[in-house]
This record gives structure tokens, C-alpha cells and sequence, in this order.
């Protein structure tokens, strides 16, 4: 299941919501991505970020992660799959992002939950704006980022 | 033909949707950029540096030599950063 929205989300309630009823899964494993409050390696080297602002290109958004989560079950036995992504101003510390596969066995609840958001960060038009100290700045996207997502390439 | 533009792309275009009809010989993306950046100096700036500008094509992702025509959907827009 997919859902692009721009309220706030409970991560237990979406868990239990996602494994309620059923008794075949063995693992369930979840990522969720915050609002850092700092740019670059740490604290001390980096610019505060206040909040940030996300935008994202509606229709081809929610295509590309049904997309997405549609090949991370082709790749892997999934039980339940869980992609939330949310758009507007979030202030640091709130959440941003929540990825949860569940599976019969550990292995393939944390790839496809590895898998989706290395997908989901290099394919998913989303973009963000940080409001930092000096103003807002555009995030550039990571070279590393990149590589991550060529590593399921095949 | 509907373009949109997102991020700072939009932002240095001025705009975030319009519709255009593109002289009949842009039938590619790359085509279609390089007629958009003659368009004035914030399509010029936008699209100067044509490695981080990405497009799609009615939501999918298009390169250089993919084709356009009349009634698509063309978005152009910097490389994602979601997650």
C-alpha cells in the first residue's frame, strides 16, 4: 500500500494496521526518515536546519511508488508492504518518510525494505527545500544515493 | 503540449505549469529543451546545465532522444531527493 499525504503518521499504529490478523509473518522490518536539523556529516561542521519543505509532482508521485513497491514484491515474498511519504513544511525532528515490509523470514523483510527506500530516494519525484540560517537551500542530490540504488540493478 | 516545472527549475522559470506548441521540428526532449531555453533569460538560466535537469513524459522518465508531441505531459525538474 502506498499513501503521499501531508499529515503526520503513527508508526505503531501503521505497524499494527499492517501484520493486524495475520499469522504468517516472521518479520517485519520498517525505516522511517526524519528531519535532521543539520546539514552535512555532523553537527559541529554543518548549517542548523529549522524545517523543510517538500514537493513532489502529484500523479507521477504515487505512480512511481506503487512502482516501486510493485517490484520490491516481484524481487522478494512479501506478506505486506507500507510506503507513506509526506510533502509541505516539516519542522526538524518530524518525520518524513515510513517504509515496512513484512515476510515469513527476516532476509527478505530487510531487503525489500533496504531495496525500496534505495529506489525510493533515487526515483520518487520528491525534492527538498531546507530553511537554514543563511536562507533556503535546495537539497543536491547524493552521489552515494545513486550507488546504493545501483546495487539492486539487475 | 503541457510543461510543468518543479523545485528550482519552477522557481527560475517563474512558473510552475503552462501550455506551449513548439515549432513542428522539436519531436525529442532534447529538441524540446533547447527551444525552451531560447524562450528568455530565466528558461536560459534554468536550463543551463542540462546533467541536473531531469524530464518525464506523461509521469515516466525520459532522456535526450525520447519523443514529444502534441497533448503530452512534460515535466522538467532537478535529480529527486525524497526519502
Amino acid at each position: 500500500m502506498i499513501r503521499v499525504q501531508r499529515e503526520d503518521f503513527d508508526i505503531g499504529a501503521e505497524l499494527d494496521k499492517l501484520t493486524a490478523g495475520r499469522s504468517d509473518i516472521g518479520g517485519l522490518a520498517m525505516f522511517a526518515g526524519l528531519v535532521r536539523d543539520f546539514v552535512g556529516k555532523d553537527k559541529a561542521a554543518g548549517a542548523e536546519v529549522s524545517a523543510m519543505t517538500l514537493e513532489h509532482y502529484p500523479g507521477m508521485t504515487e505512480k512511481r511508488l506503487a512502482e516501486i513497491e510493485a517490484e520490491a514484491n516481484k524481487r522478494w515474498p512479501l506478506s505486506a508492504s507500507l510506503i507513506i511519504h509526506r510533502y509541505g513544511k516539516l519542522t526538524a525532528g518530524e518525520r518524513i518518510v515510513l517504509v515496512a515490509c513484512a515476510a515469513a523470514h527476516r532476509e527478505d523483510a530487510f531487503a525489500a525494505c533496504q531495496f525500496l527506500m534505495d529506489w525510493l530516494k533515487t526515483s520518487a519525484p520528491f525534492w527538498k527545500q531546507e530553511d537554514t540560517a543563511t536562507g533556503p537551500r535546495w537539497v543536491e542530490a547524493d552521489a552515494k544515493d545513486d550507488a546504493l540504488a545501483a546495487r539492486w540493478k539487475k | 503540449m503541457k510543461l510543468l516545472y518543479f523545485a528550482w527549475l519552477r522557481q527560475r522559470i517563474g512558473s510552475a505549469e503552462e501550455t506551449v506548441t513548439p515549432p513542428p521540428e522539436v519531436t525529442t526532449v532534447g529538441e524540446l529543451l533547447a527551444w525552451l531555453a531560447t524562450r528568455g533569460p530565466g528558461y536560459a538560466e534554468a536550463l543551463k546545465d542540462l546533467s541536473v535537469v531531469r524530464v518525464a513524459v506523461n509521469q515516466e522518465f525520459a532522456q535526450s532522444g525520447d519523443p514529444v508531441k502534441a497533448g503530452d505531459e512534460v515535466a522538467l525538474f532537478p535529480p529527486v531527493t525524497g526519502g
